[in-house]
């Protein structure tokens, strides 16, 4: 058995048992699923330890199996340095995300179950080389995904879920068809072997050989499958799921979602729009590059206009990966590939991982908050936080100075790389996107001055600092934003030989 | 290659460290939290003098190294001395020094003293950082960091819903300028590849780099001027300038020590020391933008400066106005004149910042100077240091630092080959400079005492008085680094050599200016005489006697001549309506386009339905009652509100398409 599979089984297998042990005990279920997800970290770090760094473009711990030869379907996986921090993200997050579960809540050992199983299948996603199989558990991690949005949270989660549910699966009923047409022009859905074609007959110049030579219909396959993962992401105006979805869902939850099932997407879109279709990306970078920044823009924006902090959470998400969607249609508008284009998708690949460790700590403390007795999480009814809980705020500042991108914590680094690179291949939009840079700082400052400075709002005065528990659930994370702030290379190095031969075959 | 340079990070890490230490030291152990603050901020110091030695003879050392590989190479820091990090690195510590021991007892009974010397320490590294960076990046990190630091020491007494807003506000002001600073920062990193200063000629402070930017042609201008006046930005936000300078006087909300050392002496500078460090980068035309902003600053700050009745925001303006000069003094090409003047103003200023500290103290937390009054009695020490400083300040001739540096500006401004409106300007500024501050001095140190008579005034103790002798003893002798007969400070920093030479005193340009910045400077001071020490205040209550004299235009001055309301209905409110229209967009304007996209997909499902019952009849019952079934079930979906959420998708897909649709039809006609 390889590595893995191995990292595929140990979750699928913990949700299982967890599920099972659930219907007698509760508590012992979540408690056991800790020690899954401590099984499964260690497990990533030894392939963390094995990984060759100096060969991280290259697919590593591969394997592969017969599957459904009729169809080019086959078992087909392997981890290059995109992979691996992928893994190692998924790793980190749901651990932080089982033990914010509140033993309150309602079943808390079912939860923790399905989470275990929604990790399984992000896992699958993220070392899958086959479109087919890529594709499977991308639609897999729809199922707990929706059941754990649909089981615990807000008045509105069931509405919330069912959006969501049909929002994405409409979005993957045109992937579906993107693939079809795929298979039939290239007659393989190996995604290494796809990629390879840009440097010889396209991808696209082989659909329109299949219909006949109106280049038009390569176009409608890119956007059929490009629609697919931006709903994911999600890109500005496919993102009507997102909002409900992160606000009503129950916070441990929403740090799932938005820490690694939303890097699923942006994964796809190294993974399988960019190597696939260069050349689509090429003509229509322009219009892509305008989307993206318009819509980084206005999520911003809108975030500045939300009463609730999950929803305005929600929209800082949109937002801080609209860069990555920006940086990748910038890095693939390019035909020579060149240091601008590298910037661009490291700092892409870099915000994966960033956006997915602070926003997960930043829903963390918003579950701690809400912890304290108060179930309401408008902005205004807090108030002067800070001088009665000054550790909690210390905490909480420092994943809020990283969501601001400050210099010294990880998300400058990707924002910089990704401005860098966007700027050198379109300034303008880049220009208007750089202006949420200022409007982060307007939202998350100005919730800031509400919920925790000002004079202590009466109802929260009985509000308890964390315990020692809590200040060392939320540590690993922080101690993760510093260091990759001050050395992004830990990063870099599995990355930058990543990027540099995605855009190395580009003719 | 020297090695020293190689450690020159020690200066910045010291502090650091202590920061990190303070930081996971348990509340109540003061003490260690502030001896190791002033203890590292002192090893920093000697570290800096140590450095100031090491190249007083002029020169440029540099060390660079890998931070993370990029593509094919690496981004790549480094550290550099020269000597305008040299002079800063001085001035910054030994400034900073001075303002840690006087918080020891300034901050004595506030209970959250450890988080004070904590914040004090990592403002500290950041600023040190900043100066010895030898790569725009690392500057820009430092630089941030720094606005963290005073986002954290403006709002350090948080509950005050005014300190709440006001590090708020200084935060997003200077960060506004940091998004033009960015896009600076990536247009050279497009260009030129590195972002080192100095790196062998790969540097973009360097000919090869600086020809190729100024070669590139950008809209008219050449890439050179548009990139400078980015990164001008930036140091507007940071230095207060005209119209980003709202954020300085608020910034006032924290303790005084912090607007002392942030606020006054080190922080704002920041933003001169960038224009001064990028100054090869700058064109004719970026620095006469440079120029302009700063005679505008220089004059429109120290005009407000006049109407304002709280001591610390009368020094805020004053801030705000001397780093107009310096900006104006960089922009006439005078680099050497704006960094002497940014080094003597750091220690003037916070000399006058720490003054007024202690006259609040003495007063019991009073800072309207309506209501002090006679202090030079009570407040001896105190008094003394300040009219040192408010002299400097002034610029009275020949014995105060703030004369010979203001002396260099003014003779930077006259022999320009540019405009001289400037220099009018900076003279206009003399006038009321002098003016305000003899003001100053009459309300807060003559007449009688207009506060609680039941409190009197009293003397600071000793740790607060020493730091003010030291800063009072440096804002007279530093003068005498650069006057004409002796340039050496302006000639070192801009590599030149200097001789002295008595004769220069007597050059008729020189002499020249000289006498008429006198005049100007005695001009504001006889003004202030007549206005407020003839008559003196006997009340807090009555009109002041510019009020009487002018009472529409001090109606306009006292109110900052409206730029925070100006702001409230343009910008501010603006923002929040477009987020306001954006939330209705989200809410209504996509549902209302999902409904179109319903009724289509409702069409749909009575199409195939007519399909099925008219026109395919009994020969094909089964395949038409499977029709049938789907489109019924289509319909009971929608019944039970599936298709809100397709109505959705519908829309936000049919919205690309559209776009894409356009888009094909102009790459058809391509």
């Amino acid at each position: 058995m390889s590595w893995l599979t191995l990292l595929i089984s140990i979750p699928l297998i913990g949700a299982a048992v967890v599920g099972w042990i659930a219907r007698k005990s509760q508590a012992r279920a979540w408690f056991l699923s800790l020690g899954f997800v401590g099984l499964q970290f260690c497990v990533t770090l030894a392939a963390v330890m094995m990984f060759d760094t100096s060969q991280s473009a290259r697919f590593q711990f591969a394997g592969a199996a017969k599957w459904l030869p009729s169809i080019g379907a086959e078992f087909n996986v392997g981890v290059d340095g995109l992979g691996l921090m992928s893994l190692l993200l998924a790793a980190i997050v749901v651990p932080f995300a089982i033990a914010l579960i509140d033993p309150k809540t309602r079943r808390p050992g079912t939860m923790a179950a399905w989470m275990l199983l929604l990790q399984s299948t992000l896992i699958g996603n993220f070392v899958s080389l086959n479109f087919v199989l890529w594709f499977l558990f991308w639609e897999l991690a729809l199922i707990p995904a929706f059941f754990l949005v649909r089981g615990w949270g807000g008045p509105l989660r069931a509405k919330a879920a069912l959006r969501f549910f049909m929002y994405t699966m409409a979005g993957s009923a045109l992937m579906l068809a993107g693939m079809a047409a795929v298979y039939a022009a290239a007659g393989t859905f190996h995604l290494p072997s796809l990629a390879l074609l840009s440097s010889g007959v396209t991808l696209s110049s082989k659909i329109t050989t299949l219909v006949g030579g109106n280049d038009v219909w390569a176009a409608w396959v890119f956007f059929a499958i490009l629609i697919g993962v931006a709903v994911k992401v999600p890109l500005y105006p496919l993102h009507g799921w997102l909002p409900a979805t992160y606000s009503e869902a129950d916070p441990p939850v929403t740090m799932i979602l938005t820490g690694v099932m939303s890097k699923m997407g942006v994964v796809g879109m190294l993974r399988v729009v960019g190597p696939l279709f260069p050349d689509q990306i090429r003509i229509h970078s322009q219009m892509l590059m305008w989307i993206a920044a318009i819509g980084i823009l206005a999520s911003a924006w809108t975030a500045l206009a939300q009463r609730d902090l999950r929803r305005m959470l929600a929209f800082s998400s949109i937002n801080h990966l609209g860069w990555c969607l920006l940086a990748i249609f910038a890095a693939w508008s390019v035909t020579k590939p060149g240091v601008d284009g590298t910037a661009a998708l490291n700092g892409a690949m870099l915000q994966i991982f960033n956006h997915g460790i602070t926003a997960a700590t930043l829903f963390a403390c918003v579950a701690l908050l809400e912890r304290r007795n108060t179930n309401s999480t408008r902005i205004d009814s807090f108030g002067g936080l800070r001088a009665v809980m000054p550790v909690f705020s210390g905490l909480w500042g420092i994943a809020l100075f990283a969501s601001i991108g400050l210099p010294g914590l990880n998300g400058f680094i990707s924002e910089l790389l990704m401005v860098q690179g966007s700027f050198a291949l379109n300034p303008w939009a880049t220009a208007v996107a750089a202006g949420s840079l200022l409007l982060t700082a307007v939202f998350l400052l100005g919730f800031w001055q509400k919920v925790f400075h000002g004079p202590l709002n009466p109802q929260c005065g009985a509000m308890p600092d964390l315990s020692s528990t809590e200040r060392l659930v939320l540590a690993p994370t922080l101690v993760l934003m510093i260091l990759l702030g001050v050395c992004p290379q830990l990063l870099l190095k599995w990355l930058n030989p990543v990027s540099e031969s995605l855009l190395s075959i580009l003719r | 290659m020297n090695s020293f340079v190689q450690y020159l990070w020690l200066i910045p890490l010291l502090p650091l460290i202590a920061a990190g230490i303070n930081a996971v030291l348990p509340g109540d152990v003061r003490r260690v939290a502030m001896g190791l603050t002033i203890g590292t901020m002192a090893a920093s110091f000697l570290i800096s003098v140590i450095a100031l030695l090491k190249v007083a003879g002029g020169g440029r050392l540099y060390h660079n190294f890998d931070w993370f590989s990029l593509g094919s190479g690496h981004v790549r820091l480094g550290w550099l001395l020269d000597p305008l990090s040299a002079a800063m690195l001085v001035m910054v510590t030994l400034v900073g020094l001075c303002i840690f021991i006087y918080s020891v007892a300034y901050m004595a009974h506030d209970a959250r003293q450890k988080q004070f010397f904590t914040f004090l320490s990592l403002f500290a590294a950041a600023m040190l950082g900043l100066i010895i960076s030898n790569s725009l990046l690392l500057l820009f990190m430092c630089w941030e960091v720094v606005g963290l630091a005073s986002y954290l020491l403006i709002g350090f007494w948080f509950s005050k819903p005014s300190a709440a807003a006001a590090c708020k506000k200084a935060f997003i002001t200077t960060r506004i300028g940091d998004v033009g600073f960015l896009l600076g920062i990536v247009w050279i990193a497009k260009e030129n590849g590195s972002l080192l200063f100095f790196d062998g000629g790969g540097g973009f402070l360097e000919q090869a780099a600086l020809e190729h930017l100024n070669g590139l042609a950008v809209g008219g201008l050449s890439a050179a001027t548009a990139i400078s006046l980015l990164l001008f930005c930036g140091a507007m936000g940071k230095s207060g300038q005209v119209p980003l300078h709202v954020w300085l006087p608020d910034a006032m909300e924290g303790p005084t020590p912090v607007s002392a050392l942030i606020h006054a002496a080190t922080m704002v500078a920041a933003g001169v020391f960038l224009i001064g460090r990028v100054h090869p980068l700058m064109t004719a035309e970026s620095l006469s933008v440079v120029a302009g902003i700063g005679a505008c600053t220089a004059v429109i700050a120290a005009l407000i400066g006049i109407a304002q009745n709280d001591i610390k925001r009368i020094l805020a303006y004053s801030t705000v106005s001397q780093l107009g000069y310096m900006m104006l003094a960089l922009g006439v090409g005078g680099l050497g004149a704006g960094i002497f003047h940014l080094i003597t103003h750091g220690f003037f200023k916070a000399l006058l910042f720490l003054g007024a500290g202690s006259v609040i103290h003495g007063c019991h937390d009073q800072q309207d100077i309506r209501a002090m009054g006679g202090l030079h009695g009570p407040m001896r020490k105190t008094f003394a240091t300040y009219a040192v400083g408010m002299m400097a300040l002034s610029g009275f001739p020949l014995l105060f630092s703030g004369f010979w540096s203001k002396e260099a500006i003014l003779h930077a401004a006259h022999s320009t080959v540019g405009s001289h409106l400037p220099f009018y300007a900076g003279l206009f500024g003399a006038v009321l400079t002098a003016f305000y501050m003899t003001r100053l001095m009459s309300l807060v140190f003559f007449g009688t005492y207009r506060g609680d008579a039941k409190h009197p005034p009293h003397e600071s103790p000793r740790l607060m008085t020493a730091p003010l002798q030291v800063l009072a003893f440096f804002a007279i002798v530093l003068g005498f680094l650069g006057t004409p007969a002796w340039p050496w400070f302006t000639s070192w920093i801009e590599g030149r050599d200097s001789h002295f030479q008595f004769g220069h005193l007597f050059h008729l340009e020189t002499l020249g200016l000289m006498i008429v910045s006198t005049l100007a400077v005695a001009a504001g001071v006889w003004l202030g005489w007549r206005l407020y020490f003839q008559r003196l205040r006997l009340t807090a209550e009555e009109k002041d006697p510019l009020q009487v004299v002018v009472p529409r235009l001090y109606h306009h001055l006292e109110n900052r001549l409206w730029f925070d309301e100006f702001y409230e209905k343009t910008i501010i409110s603006g923002t929040r309506r477009v987020g306001d229209w954006l939330t209705i967009i989200e809410q209504r304007l996509w549902v209302g386009g999902i409904w179109a996209a319903a009724q289509i997909s409702n069409g749909f499902s009575w199409l195939s339905r007519c399909y099925d019952e008219w026109l395919i009849n009994d020969g094909f019952d089964k395949s038409c009652d499977s029709l049938r079934g789907s489109g019924k079930e289509i319909a009971d979906a929608h019944r039970q509100g599936l298709p809100f959420t397709l109505r959705t998708v519908g829309a936000a897909i049919l919205v690309l398409l559209a776009v894409t649709w356009l888009w094909f039809g102009k790459g058809g006609a391509r």
